[in-house]
């Protein structure tokens, strides 16, 4: 549940929700990916309106939830490749992306229900490579990764705001999510309780 | 649509072939039902014969049930559901797309129960045989009934439970005019108004389930 939440970002920028369990960081999400029905309140995402252009808006944004992302029962190629077909991409687009989070050769080819979740983790990243959405949506991105897996995100993410996509990601570490971001708002309860600026706004200034 | 359909229905078919759910259990569940229903009515090939149309679609329509819910279990996986609403498939082709991937799975498992139906039942091969355009027609009105059933109970708790209850009333015209077209045809006789029904009925359920499912998958 939010409310009397009101955020502006700007595009190439980078906002990391911080904030407790059922501090409302999924739904805050889920309404930015055109998921999640506005009850009341307005909001513009990339000029789709929150009320009325949601399916426009879910065609432009990708999301990396917590859980597998669309089948187990199929491989990360396989997946991906059907994903891009979806999009009316040419589905050779999965191997480069699927090359650059590391699952290559055997993994790329292993149904993902027999993948770790680390791996997994990463095979929602390549989707989001191949996907080149224009907003990065990341719910706790760093989650079930091992070390090199969270430098690799956080590549990824300055990659893709660097090369003018907006990227909104939830933390449970703060550290982490300070360091890669413009701006980190702390929710509690629904609500926005404190706003600061990121270490990469000081970077890129 | 047709290209959203035809990517749906091959991937749930390839994740078919994969999980092979349709071969070892809903496969044998049908058989099963057939070979009990067979017990059940003794050894006279008389009262066999005249039991089989209605025990054969009783049979079909019990192991449909399992494999509509296996349908609809590959869309209901956590994660699964946000990640297809964002690849912004159209929403008419991905109910094409899974309700031709159940034709195809049922009409395969509608195959193997007219074996069943000639080995249990004595009923004519040729006759049959002649039988077979007619289940075609049932067999695409169920898939679409069940692919709009599966896609409304998709998302709650108590999907497996409550399936076999809002489908089976829904498909139950489906089982009448199958079971008199196909005894008609037993008979000797033609399907007659029964195939004029069974066509009817799939091509309003296909059109109905091309307005609704994309309003069923918001609200699930």
């Amino acid at each position: 549940m939010l409310a009397g939440v009101d955020l502006d970002l700007e595009e190439g920028s980078v906002l990391a929700a911080l904030g407790p369990n059922g501090a409302g960081k999924t739904s805050l999400l889920q309404v930015l990916a055109g998921l999640l029905a506005l009850r009341d309140g307005s909001g513009t995402v990339l000029d789709c309106d929150l009320a009325t252009a949601r399916g426009e808006l879910r065609r432009r944004v990708g999301l990396l939830g917590h859980h597998t992302t669309l089948y187990a029962e199929l491989t990360a190629q396989e997946n991906l490749a059907f994903a891009l077909r979806a999009m009316r991409r040419p589905p050779r687009d999965a191997g480069p992306a699927l090359e650059r989070v590391g699952l290559t050769g055997r993994l790329a080819s292993t149904p993902v229900r027999s993948l770790s979740a680390g791996q997994r983790r990463r095979m929602g990243l390549a989707w989001l490579i191949a996907r080149r959405p224009s907003l990065w949506l990341l719910d706790e991105p760093h989650a079930g990764l091992d070390p090199s897996g969270r430098d690799l995100c956080d590549e990824l993410v300055e990659e893709a705001a660097s090369s003018g996509a907006t990227v909104v990601l939830t933390s449970h570490d703060a550290d982490r999510a300070e360091q890669v971001s413009d701006l980190v708002v702390t929710l509690a309860g629904g609500t926005v309780a404190r706003t600061a600026a990121g270490r990469r706004a000081r970077r890129v200034a | 649509m047709l290209h959203d359909a035809l990517l749906v229905a091959g991937k749930d078919l390839r994740i078919e072939l994969r999980s092979r759910v349709l071969l070892w259990q809903v496969l044998p569940f049908g058989i099963l039902a057939l070979v009990l229903f067979a017990l059940a009515l003794g050894p006279s090939e008389a009262v066999l014969r005249r039991g089989a149309p209605g025990l054969f679609w009783l049979a079909l329509l019990l192991a449909a049930v399992l494999a509509i819910a296996r349908s609809a279990g590959i869309e209901s996986a956590e994660g699964t559901r946000a990640s297809v609403r964002l690849l912004g498939l159209d929403p008419g082709g991905v109910f094409l797309g899974k309700s031709c991937a159940l034709l195809v799975e049922l009409s395969a498992l509608g195959l193997v129960l007219d074996l069943g139906l000639l080995v249990l039942f004595h009923v004519d091969a040729a006759r049959l045989a002649l039988a077979l355009p007619l289940a075609l027609l049932a067999v695409v009105a169920l898939a679409a009934v069940g692919t709009i059933y599966g896609a409304l109970v998709a998302g709650t708790d108590v999907a497996g439970t409550l399936l076999p209850l809002l489908v089976l009333p829904a498909l139950s015209p489906v089982l009448i005019a199958g079971e008199r077209g196909t005894a008609s045809v037993l008979a000797g006789g033609g399907p007659g108004r029964w195939a004029v029904l069974l066509a009817v009925m799939a091509v309003v359920y296909v059109a109905v389930g091309i307005v609704l499912y994309g309003p069923l998958e918001e609200a699930s």
